[in-house]
């Protein structure tokens, strides 16, 4: 190799090397994490894990994804129609000395600071010993809303911020009010920032298992309303942990919460750059 | 239709109040009845007795947090510089995804991983049933990996280009050049980026749970097991009543008020970027 000094610098030859070697580790972990978990899970996923019922026989995962689905579903029904509102009203309405608006975003970060566990113990608090739910799925879906509300307030926020000023302006120029901007201007402008968070919180409600565990409980069944209790995906996973019997149906379960994972992080990109381009 | 947002726009302090009311009412019963000073100091839980001391589940939760940032941080830094000075453009839109995946990865996924691979190799090469303070604090490095990454990366790219560009002119390396005049002046924002990471590893349970063993008492080395304040709520909320149960819940707000200490310097830093 030719090199542009003269004299080698071994300070800048190490800090080079440090920073190669330290891309290679994180991207070796993350390789070997999905690749064991892949190589040893991919083996035992059997249709019986597919069955419609659980039972201690079939170790089915097929009721904690449809409960997953409905968790999903049902927390995003409540926090995104109230973190989008958040976001329409921080960006274009709000008066940046107003007061309130420094307490909301104090509350939005502090929300999001909040760990998972605490979030659980607040969910079993206030809907099962005030309100006097049973474990449930609507006590675990609201729980959740909560704790996704702060990641869509921001990414539409930042959504709402991109759009030029200049297609509110010749909206309003045009003779349209604020409110109709709002809905037939900017929203469909940021759409793409607005779906890319929302797979983003679809990630994080997947992946949740604290929050979980003291709301929406552990029983192993499809619900047959929403106000009973049913696990999702990722606690079934704590369960059969607990049960400490089941290690290869656990393996199963993480290949399909990875699955998942990778299609919602694939999914959020794409979508991420069709809006930049646009 | 301003008032409906503006009404949206307050359930985050609704949902902030009530998560304060709900904990800080019931925790407080708890710490009356046991007294601050015995549940906060305490030395031994022992819930059969009505002895409920959260000290070597709080030093437990701090242990396990400093290993994290010890294995997390140098290794999160150098990855961000890389990937925000040195990076080919080719290779740059293949790594940042992977590494957003690495924060997308549920931490049950992670804790089974932990339990799996890095629990049998302390367990074969360095003693001790496996379960312990060391497992716990690489798994969590690992964790917080993709927090102090990406924000790392976006103060370093923040940087004014005159810093780079000015030390270049004074005939250092490229590598140089980063490390001594761009990481110093990136220096808030990593540092913001280290709080963050506290934070999420000082909250994570799950992960924890299932490979540091859980004892509630302060280790003595690396290899012993360890019990956070995390686990202790999971561990025990399940079959917890009366007393028992609301030491768990003040077990929270003991949490509670270290993520609120951690969120407020997290936000003073920033404050002091802009």
């Amino acid at each position: 190799m030719i090199k542009k000094n003269s004299h080698f610098d071994l300070l800048s030859f190490s800090l080079r090397l440090l920073t190669r070697s330290a891309i290679i580790i994180t991207t070796m972990i993350l390789l070997f994490i999905i690749g064991y978990i892949f190589i040893n899970g991919i083996s035992h996923m059997k249709p019986s894990l597919f069955a419609f019922e659980y039972n201690s026989i079939n170790v089915s995962l097929f009721p904690a994804m449809i409960n997953t689905i409905t968790m999903t579903a049902l927390a995003l029904l409540v926090a995104a129609p109230f973190g989008i509102s958040t976001a329409i009203y921080l960006v274009e309405y709000a008066n940046k000395q107003n007061k309130l608006v420094d307490i909301i975003r104090l509350t939005t970060e502090t929300l999001s600071g909040i760990p998972s566990i605490v979030y659980g113990l607040f969910g079993y608090l206030f809907f099962l010993t005030f309100i006097g739910w049973k474990y449930s799925i609507l006590a675990g879906a609201l729980t959740l809303a909560i704790m996704i509300l702060p990641l869509i307030i921001r990414t539409t926020e930042e959504a709402l911020i991109a759009i030029p000023i200049e297609y509110r302006q010749g909206s309003y120029g045009l003779g349209a009010g604020r409110l109709r901007t709002i809905f037939k201007i900017v929203l469909p402008s940021a759409i793409s920032g607005i779906l890319s968070g929302i797979i983003l919180s679809i990630g994080r409600i997947v992946g949740e298992t604290a929050a979980l565990i003291f709301t929406a409980g552990t029983v192993a069944q499809i619900p047959s309303n929403l106000l009973s209790s049913g696990r999702t995906l990722a606690v079934h996973m704590y369960a059969l942990y607990n049960e400490g019997l089941y290690v290869n149906e656990s393996y199963a379960t993480a290949v399909i919460l990875l699955i998942v994972v990778i299609a919602i992080n694939a999914l959020s990109t794409f979508i991420a750059k069709r809006f930049k381009k646009g | 239709m301003q008032w409906v947002f503006l009404l949206a726009a307050c359930t985050s302090i609704l949902a902030v109040s009530l998560i304060c009311f709900f904990l800080f009412t019931n925790g407080y019963t708890a710490l009356k009845e046991i007294g601050l000073q015995d549940f906060v100091l305490g030395m031994s839980w022992r819930p059969k007795n009505e002895i409920f001391g959260i000290f070597p589940m709080i030093i437990g939760s701090i242990y396990v947090t400093a290993g994290a940032i010890l294995f997390g941080v140098p290794l999160g830094i150098f990855t961000a510089v890389y990937l925000a000075r040195f990076c080919p453009l080719n290779l740059y839109k293949i790594l940042k995804p992977a590494i957003d995946l690495l924060a997308g990865i549920p931490s049950i996924v992670y804790g089974f991983f932990g339990l799996m691979v890095i629990v049998p190799f302390i367990r074969d090469n360095l003693g001790g049933n496996g379960n312990s303070l060391l497992a716990a604090s690489i798994l969590l490095g690992i964790m917080i990996l993709p927090t102090i990454i990406s924000i790392s990366e976006s103060a370093i790219l923040a940087t004014d280009k005159t810093y780079y560009e000015g030390a270049l002119a004074l005939g250092a390396s490229h590598e140089r050049s980063v490390f001594f005049a761009v990481l110093p002046a990136a220096k808030s924002g990593i540092l913001a980026a280290i709080i963050l990471g506290v934070g999420r590893a000082i909250g994570e349970t799950m992960a924890v749970i299932m490979i540091a063993g859980n004892q509630p008492i302060i280790p003595n080395s690396l290899l012993q097991g360890v019990r956070t304040m995390t686990a202790n709520i999971v561990l025990e909320m399940g079959y917890a009543a009366d007393l028992h149960r609301l030491a768990l819940i003040a077990t929270a707000v003991v949490l509670f008020v270290f993520i609120l200490m951690i969120n407020l310097s997290f936000s003073m830093i920033k404050r002091r970027i802009r």
